[in-house]
């Protein structure tokens, strides 16, 4: 048995394939010489068993078995507290808005902070995303005051009000902001003077390169992220920079964005994102 | 190990003593190593081949053969072809001859649309001008808001007859086309000189939403319909530019977010793809940060130089 049936052209469409998806140059690298191996090894004969293998590395790769669940369930008498962070623009706030909708529908009681006070219109839209789901906002009317205030002040109005959970929505900052990235580490120690942070979602924009690691790579030192949102998938963007990103910081993805509306938010599931990957 | 392309060349080079033609083996070690840089950046994998074969004739010639340091003329001339690309035909903003001047604003979600809009009509009110705002995303929560917050700011008038998606108005009312075209009348008749559009973010594959994007354009007959495109992008920049540029047409690229540190290769990408030249670049948050395009700066940006 040899490898003779499988061309130069499969593998550089398999490449090609990978490199498209915004899996990275290493990632992709690593996958097609995993490949070849395993032909050299199993004696595969065609592109088709070829594109087989690399589904199931690729499922491989991106791990099912990793937790994804998200905590929003009170403990030690409090409520679940989560934050949501992420550089400019990539739908957090409506993500926020989303993940109101499912708990709300799930019968718990959840509470908005808005702690994004420097974007023009920003408590607006989150209130307006509060209206939309059925949650309270809290929020303050003055133009750039103080996030970590706000975030103090919606995790203490969920506390007396026992909530389930506070949902932070922060302001989007670029990763390569140190003023900024400091200012988010404050906001979350300002909360913890409360409460514990149970979860730190990471939004991130499925349209995004290589980018996205160094993103998830300082937001993790900052404030130390436990899962990411994977948003505007229901473009032609598939998003692979996520593998690299779960691989190299461990941090699962556990929402995928599916559009504008607000039953657009499912929970990740690797073999649908490979599938979509590949296609 | 080796951080930038010029380390990675010179690594490439080092046997060589610069002396007679270069073979066919220097020639695709070179490329592998400008291919990789180039992907790494997020150019795009089509253009990138386009790219490296270009390269790669170049490369061939004497002027690499005969340099003193082949590594360091390969990047130069790499440089020089990204420059050449990015570069070509550079110009500035379309005005009309009869004013007001329409330009609107196009993208994809979160692109930086909205905060283009006041940073643009502040820049040209500050060049003498009378910009107006016109507020036709009325489907992102509190878009029109946001523009009239940017407005205040640059202490340019925003026409927005409708509230769009609010916490008071949850459904969408109005209609982007009748309100861009009733901004252009009115901006007609106060005297503003220039009129522009800012509409909602969306995605490429969206023919319902582009055809929208289309009928606004037939509507207000903008001299420019400038394509704002978040620098952070990957390989689907091609994809997207190509969507808004067969749905909409546009005629001048932004690529926003330029103060972070992605690379940027979709730059390359756009220009490459729609020949549509980058005229600026959207640097940050505030009204001010907001620059005329460097293809010089980019293509070291690039190249991570
Ligand atoms: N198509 C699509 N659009 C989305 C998705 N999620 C968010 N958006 C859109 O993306 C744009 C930005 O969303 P926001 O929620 O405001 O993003 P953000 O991260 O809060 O932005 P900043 O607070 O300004 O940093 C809006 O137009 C949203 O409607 C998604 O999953 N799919
Ligand atoms: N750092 C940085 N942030 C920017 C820049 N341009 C825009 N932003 C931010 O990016 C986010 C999205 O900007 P918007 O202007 O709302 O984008 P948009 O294209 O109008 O978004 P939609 O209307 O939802 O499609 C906001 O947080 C802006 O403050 C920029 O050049 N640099
Ligand atoms: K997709
Ligand atoms: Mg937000
Ligand atoms: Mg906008």
């Amino acid at each position: 048995l040899s490898t003779d049936n499988i061309t130069d052209d499969v593998w550089d469409e398999v490449e090609e394939t990978l490199l498209l998806a915004d899996l990275g140059t290493e990632p992709t690298m690593e996958l097609v010489d995993n490949l070849r191996e395993r032909v050299t090894v199993e004696g595969s004969r065609d592109s088709q068993q070829v594109k087989a293998m690399l589904h199931e590395e690729l499922v491989k790769m991106v791990d099912p078995s990793m937790d994804r669940r998200l905590d929003a369930s009170r403990k030690d008498g409090r409520p679940a507290v989560m934050m949501v962070v992420g550089v400019n623009g990539v739908g957090k706030t409506t993500t926020v808005g989303k993940i109101g909708r499912v708990l709300v529908a799930e019968d718990r009681h959840v509470v908005f902070g808005a702690a994004d006070t420097f974007r023009a219109a920003a408590a607006e839209q989150l209130a307006t995303w509060g209206a939309r789901v059925g949650v309270d906002t809290v929020r303050s009317h003055e133009d750039g005051a103080d996030p970590a205030s706000v975030a103090f002040e919606a995790v203490k109005t969920g506390i007396d009000q026992e909530a389930d959970v506070v949902i932070v929505d922060t302001a989007g900052r670029l990763q390569n902001k140190a003023n900024l990235m400091d200012e988010l580490g404050k906001i979350k120690r300002v909360i913890e003077k409360q409460a514990a942070v149970d979860e730190v979602l990471l939004v991130l924009d499925a349209t995004t390169g290589q980018n996205g690691l160094a993103q998830a790579k300082v937001f993790a030192e900052v404030v130390n992220i436990t899962g990411i949102a994977l948003t505007k998938l229901d473009g032609t963007a598939k998003g692979g920079i996520v593998v690299a990103i779960q691989r190299e910081l461990g941090v699962p993805v556990k929402l995928v964005g599916l559009g504008e509306g607000p039953d657009d938010l499912a929970p990740f599931n690797a073999e649908g994102f490979v599938d979509a990957l590949l296609d | 190990m080796f951080n930038s392309l010029s380390d990675r060349l010179a690594a490439t080079f080092k046997n060589l003593k610069g002396k007679g033609r270069l073979s066919e083996a220097d020639i695709d070690a070179t490329a592998r190593e400008i291919r990789r840089a180039l992907l790494d950046a997020d150019v795009a994998v089509p253009v990138v081949r386009e790219f490296i074969g270009h390269i790669k004739e170049r490369a061939l010639g004497e002027e690499v053969s005969q340099a003193l340091n082949p590594g360091q003329q390969v990047v130069k001339i790499v440089n020089e072809e990204l420059v050449a690309i990015l570069g070509g035909e550079t110009r500035r903003l379309n005005l009309a001859k009869n004013p007001p001047t329409v330009i609107m604003l196009v993208g994809l979600q979160g692109a930086g649309k909205t905060t283009l809009a006041g940073k643009l009509s502040k820049h040209l009110k500050e060049q003498g001008h009378t910009p107006m705002l016109v507020a036709a995303d009325l489907q992102r929560p509190n878009a029109v808001k946001q523009l009239q917050v940017n407005g205040e700011r640059a202490g340019v008038p925003v026409y927005a007859p409708h509230p769009g998606v609010s916490s008071e108005f949850e459904d969408p009312t109005g209609d982007p086309v009748q309100v861009a075209r009733n901004g252009v009348a009115e901006a007609k008749a106060k005297y503003n000189d220039i009129v522009i559009v800012d509409t909602a973010g969306r995605l490429g594959m969206d023919a319902e939403l582009m055809q929208q994007a289309a009928n606004i354009r037939a509507a207000v007959q903008p001299d420019e319909v400038l394509f704002v495109l978040d620098a952070m992008i990957g390989q689907d920049a091609v994809a997207t530019a190509q969507a808004f540029n067969e749905g909409v047409g546009f005629t001048g690229v932004v690529l926003s977010k330029l103060d972070g540190d992605a690379r940027g290769g979709a730059a390359l990408s756009v220009r490459s793809v729609t020949g549509k030249p980058v005229m600026f670049a959207s640097t940050g948050e505030n009204l001010a940060d907001f620059e005329v395009f460097h293809p010089d700066r980019m293509a070291s940006r690039i190249l991570d130089m």
